[in-house]
């Protein structure tokens, strides 16, 4: 749905935001773009609409090569690809359903029609009931709901959500992403999310990538990526924190996801091979409605009951890293 | 030498006031609809053309941005910066092709338009640039044209501020059409200069200026009060006002 292709973006001749990255979102899916603030996904995500152009590379949105549009035609495949923002960017002397109004009559919407248009999507973020209050009347979650009645207003096939939850609170942002993940699932929308936070992807999102100074580097579905021996976003998404310090224990940490997770696979380990597993720490979350996580073993005894650990567990489709041997 | 005891003095006094306040009141006014006609678009026109902002490519080419960007930026700054009596002068060629003569009242606002454009220019300037550039990405984003941009975002949001600035165009206007009085146009500052200076009547000076002092007066109270009636969002303090709703988001 949306292929960003070989793009590359230099500012100022010096700063160099995106680094030949190359990104490809399915249709219908959510994917969440990651990294540190600076890391470029300011940019990437403004290259999706034009908003940005890049040095070299395409972007092709539905078929259409956004990065080649100009004027008449730009406008229209904006329409076709809505945006919300962290900070709501509602027109603050309009009432809600007037904002939503003007991304209505920004389709060449007149008339009296476009307030009953409005309503409606309103009433689909859950905010009809609002219609008419003023945005600093609304809570930051209300607004956030305004926003993306007005993305939705022109109903785009793409949803570009640029760090829409980092200015809610935990609560309110739960809420938000649960509006934009049914809204993904009922109107089909592929949906294109930038956040720094690791939260954001593990509840929304079906694919991610790690931008990292302008440079992709790990993308695809979040199960493969997590099964992938040494993955960093499994890392940041389930961190475990410091090792401690255990003399006379070898420390493994394991990640899973999917099958294998629903196993008593440690318990086997303690019982089979007679050994007394110390958890040290785990997290453990549903990721696409599959079980997935961390956890972080003391292994008693010295380096050959540690390698007997790890053969067992790496048998059962568990990857292990061994971070500290006794 | 005038004197206020005479019987024939304080109908005069009256009749010659209330024609110099109408007089003014008339140039002001003619000066500042042609003044908001022109420097409006003006103003946003200047704003727009910057790099990086929405109409930096006019007809496609960001050359020709940055060439009407200079060329309106020069001009303006050309206007400003020349004395109001100098250029009253410079242009009575012009005045007289508009009008056909250069003296009187309906004469001196020519200039009174031409000095007021470049300043009224960059009063819609500073209050476009106050504009939240957010809603530029947001319009932007949704796919709306320069004109929408401008009619539902640009003009209402800055509207506060233009009122406001406005206000001090028309003090300016007032201010320059005293001086258009001393060279034959009327108005208030002609009668300050045929019966205060000339025939040495203080009550003529006195009325002047508190008719002038009234006439600002009821200018800016009433940009304040039309600023206060368009700015919807300013009206409460946006951080309390979201603090309430959230509160009341909670308890719901």
């Amino acid at each position: 749905m949306i292929t960003i292709d070989h793009v590359s973006r230099t500012f100022g001749g010096a700063v160099r935001a995106l680094d030949d990255v190359s990104i490809h979102v399915r249709r219908g899916e959510v994917f969440g773009v990651v990294g540190q603030s600076g890391a470029g996904k300011s940019t990437l995500l403004r290259t999706v609409n034009a908003l940005e152009r890049p040095d070299s590379g395409t972007v092709t949105v539905d078929g259409i090569e956004v990065s080649a549009l100009r004027g008449r035609a730009l406008l229209e495949a904006r329409h076709r690809i809505g945006m919300v923002f962290q900070h709501f960017n509602l027109i603050g002397n309009r009432t809600a359903a007037q904002n939503v109004e003007f991304a209505l009559e920004a389709v060449g919407r007149t008339g009296a029609a476009k307030r009953g248009e409005a309503l409606e999507m309103l009433d689909l973020v859950g905010l009809a009931h609002r219609a008419d209050a003023y945005p600093a009347e609304l809570s930051g979650g209300q607004r956030q709901r305004v926003g993306i009645a007005r993305s939705l207003a022109s109903k785009p096939a793409v949803l570009l959500s640029d760090e829409a939850t980092s200015a809610l609170d935990p609560d309110t942002t739960r809420q938000i992403l649960g509006l934009v993940r049914s809204l993904s699932r009922d109107l089909g929308l592929t949906v294109l999310l930038i956040t720094h936070e690791m939260d954001v992807v593990k509840q929304v999102c079906d694919s991610a990538a790690l931008l990292e100074q302008g440079r992709v580097v790990e993308q695809g579905p979040l199960l493969e990526l997590v099964r992938t021996k040494g993955s960093r976003l499994a890392h940041d998404l389930f961190p475990l924190g410091e090792a401690p310090q255990l003399p006379g224990y070898g420390i493994l940490d394991l990640t899973f996801a999917g099958g294998e997770a629903q196993r008593p696979t440690i318990a086997m380990l303690a019982r089979d091979l007679g050994i007394d597993v110390s958890i040290l720490g785990a997290t453990i979350e549903t990721i696409g409605g599959e079980q997935a996580g961390r956890t972080r073993l003391a292994i008693p005894g010295d380096r050959d009951d540690l390698a007997r650990a790890e053969r067992f567990l790496t048998a059962r489709e568990v990857s292990v890293e061994m971070v500290s041997a006794p | 030498m005038i004197d206020p005891t005479d019987p024939e003095f304080w109908p005069d006094f009256l009749e010659v006031l209330m024609k110099g306040t109408l007089e003014t009141l008339w140039m002001t006014s003619v000066a500042l609809v042609f003044t908001v006609l022109i420097g409006l678009p003006l103003g946003i026109v200047l704003v727009g053309t910057e790099r990086g902002r929405f109409l930096e490519a006019p007809f496609g080419s960001r050359a020709a941005g940055t060439v009407i960007n200079r060329v309106l930026g020069f001009i303006v700054n050309l206007g400003r910066s020349v004395p109001f009596i100098v250029l009253m002068i410079a242009l009575i060629p012009v005045t007289r092709l508009i009008i056909g003569t250069f003296i009187g009242t309906a004469a001196a606002i020519v200039p009174l338009t031409i000095v007021a454009i470049p300043f009224f220019a960059r009063v819609v300037e500073i209050a476009v640039k106050e504009v939240d550039a957010g809603l530029f990405e947001a319009a932007e984003s949704l796919g709306a044209s320069r004109w929408l941009l401008v009619r539902r975002v640009i003009l209402p949001q800055a509207a506060p501020s233009i009122v406001l600035g406005a206000a001090t165009t028309i003090t300016a206007i007032i201010n320059f059409s005293a001086m258009v009085g001393v060279v034959g146009g009327g108005g208030l500052g002609n009668v300050a200069l045929t019966y205060g200076f000339q025939r040495y009547s203080w009550a003529h000076i006195v009325a002047v200026i508190v008719i002038l002092f009234l006439i600002v007066q009821l200018v800016q109270g009433g940009a304040n009060l039309l600023a206060r009636r368009l700015d919807h969002a300013r009206g409460r303090s946006r951080a309390r006002a979201a603090l309430d709703a959230d509160e009341a988001e909670r308890v719901a």
